[in-house]
């Protein structure tokens, strides 16, 4: 007699964590599981695969409220250890953006540039408990007389800070090439003449969002690991594009969903919150998000079994077509390819050189695994799911 | 940030330059000087820890040997600090040598000193920070 088919609920798992008999492995794990065993067999013994990534994500910055202040200001310009920040929120909000170079950077004066210290090391600095200095103008109101405010503060004492980061954990990202003759400085690291080597920035078979690629578990309201803490999707991140061409199997072939995500910074660690400096391009904020996913059924099961074998991206141009706004696909190469060492790409070998670190997302893999095997953190239903775009219409 | 230490070998007769002042204000660099033996009307000699950008780090250099200044560069130990590399590969784009490479299949990212040619490539393209130049104290004694 066939087994019948598996249907869990989020409920369903909680109440195994819970009880301490919850069955998690890590999205690389269950690769080899689902190979194995087959996806209906998969889903019977695996409540939960964790997924991780860690690499710099600039759409990334933190709402800080550094009140009260006495005599009351409403801070119209903001800076923190020489970093503006946006202001023109209520009196004492700010928000300070990963990116945002120091006010006397030089920036590609002198080209290219080091920056040397953004809004990503104010949060890394802030995240590792070092005083950062707070200054605030303001032009003064009869309920806020106050114009200018001088002063250390630290995390712990700021009255809320909050990590908010707009577009983070990309489904899938471009491979960089520079066919140009000039080396070349882009988000996407250093870019050597004539093809010299091909840089990709995703964490592949560990991803999060290919893991769930058609954004059937998660969504507004999933609880995830974000920079060391418990954080939360909020919802889908800006530039979430479902509609792209996809594999067989359902994962996307090119950039498509992102995530909007929010954590409370005082939670966090400064191991998984790192301030960084791209040469030639601008300082950015490395993140380790991790997602779990629950595995409803054989479906799911199935989706979070995928290998680096069966992802893939396309290699872009980055030298000429990508600054023109032309960015065409020069090939498409497989993650495992790219995780290899060196892709193909016109009868050369070209070396390829990852920006995401696969080490901290296993780690971070590794860490909600455990999380959730000790009880300490139980899974949500999202309120609403991501945006599944035309592929939710069918 | 580029940072070298410096040898300077001054001539017995020393033009008059004021040679702080211009790595500062014209070639935008700062400077700290670790050794300096000078004797009036003989040759002197002086260890300098010169910083700055690059591209200004090599005009000022320039600059210092068209005045008669013979300059050499003195030892120096690239290190990784641990805390700092989150193991991401970016560094192995620019490393010619090999010394930065990345061990498979756990994608670790290795530095073999032993293969390092003190380039300096990595210090500047490593998005963490992590690649330090440090001066070889032992020099100075
Ligand atoms: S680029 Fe920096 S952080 Fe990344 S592996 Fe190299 S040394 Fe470590
Ligand atoms: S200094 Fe040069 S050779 Fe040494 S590790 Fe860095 S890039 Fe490689």
């Amino acid at each position: 007699m066939a087994k019948k088919k598996v249907s869990k609920t989020i409920d369903d798992i909680n109440q195994r964590i819970r009880e301490g008999k919850v069955v998690v492995v890590t999205a690389d794990e269950m690769a080899g599981i689902v190979h194995a065993k087959g996806p209906e067999q998969a889903a019977r013994e695996i409540d939960v695969v964790t997924t991780g990534t860690f690499a710099p994500m600039c759409s990334s910055g933190a709402f800080i409220n550094f009140g009260p202040v006495q005599p009351a200001i409403k801070a119209s310009s903001v800076s923190l250890n020489g970093v503006p920040a946006y202001a023109g929120l209520a009196a004492v909000d700010i928000y300070i953006g990963a990116t945002e170079p120091a006010e006397d950077d030089p920036l590609n004066g002198v080209h290219p540039g080091q920056f040397k210290y953004g809004g990503g090391h104010v949060i890394h600095d802030l995240v590792a408990g070092k005083k950062v200095e707070l200054r605030a103008t303001a032009y003064g109101t009869d309920c806020y007389p106050n114009r200018s405010l001088k002063k250390r503060v630290a995390l712990q004492e700021l009255s809320s800070a909050t990590l908010l980061n707009p577009r983070n954990a990309y489904q899938n990202y471009n491979c960089a090439v520079n066919l140009t003759s000039k080396t070349i400085y882009t988000y996407m690291g250093v870019l050597k003449p004539n093809c010299g080597n091909a840089n990709y920035s995703t964490a592949g078979q560990l991803s999060p969002l290919l893991n769930d690629p058609l954004y059937m578990t998660l969504g507004l309201g999933s609880r995830i690991f974000l920079g060391g803490a418990v954080g939360y999707i909020i919802g889908p991140g800006t530039q979430h594009n479902p509609d792209v061409a996809r594999a067989d199997n359902g994962t996307p072939l090119s950039p498509a969903g992102t995530l909007m995500v929010m954590g409370n910074l005082k939670d966090m660690n400064p191991k998984w919150v790192a301030g960084v400096s791209m040469l030639g391009y601008g300082c950015s904020l490395a993140v380790g998000v991790g997602v779990p996913i629950p595995v409803l059924n054989a479906d799911i099961a199935r989706f979070t079994g995928v290998s680096d074998e069966e992802l893939f991206t396309q290699i872009i141009d980055y030298g000429s077509d990508y600054p023109k706004g032309e960015a065409v696909s020069l090939g498409t190469v497989s993650y495992a390819q790219l995780k290899s060492g060196t892709v193909p790409f016109n009868g050369q070998d070209v070396p390829s050189v990852p920006l995401s670190s696969y080490v901290r997302a296993l780690e971070i893999a590794d860490l909600l695994k455990e999380w959730i095997e000790k009880g300490q953190f139980l899974l949500t239903q999202p309120v609403e799911t991501l945006p599944a775009g035309k592929m939710g219409m069918a | 940030m580029y940072k070298k230490t410096l040898s300077l070998r001054f001539p017995k007769k020393m033009v008059d330059e004021p040679i702080a002042v211009n790595l500062v204000k014209k070639f935008d660099l700062s400077f700290n000087i670790l050794k300096a033996t000078i004797y009036p009307r003989k040759e002197g000699f002086m260890v300098l820890e010169l910083s700055g950008h690059k591209k200004n780090f090599q005009r000022g250099v320039r600059y210092l040997k068209t005045i008669g200044i013979k300059v050499e560069s003195i030892g120096q130990d690239i290190k990784r600090n641990e805390e700092l590399c989150f193991h991401c590969g970016a560094c192995t784009a620019v490393c010619a040598t090999g010394a930065l490479h990345i061990k498979r299949p756990e994608m670790t990212v290795e530095f073999d000193k032993e293969r390092c040619s003190a380039c300096e490539w990595c210090v500047a393209a490593c998005p963490a920070r992590a690649m330090e130049v440090r001066f070889n104290r032992t020099l100075l004694d």
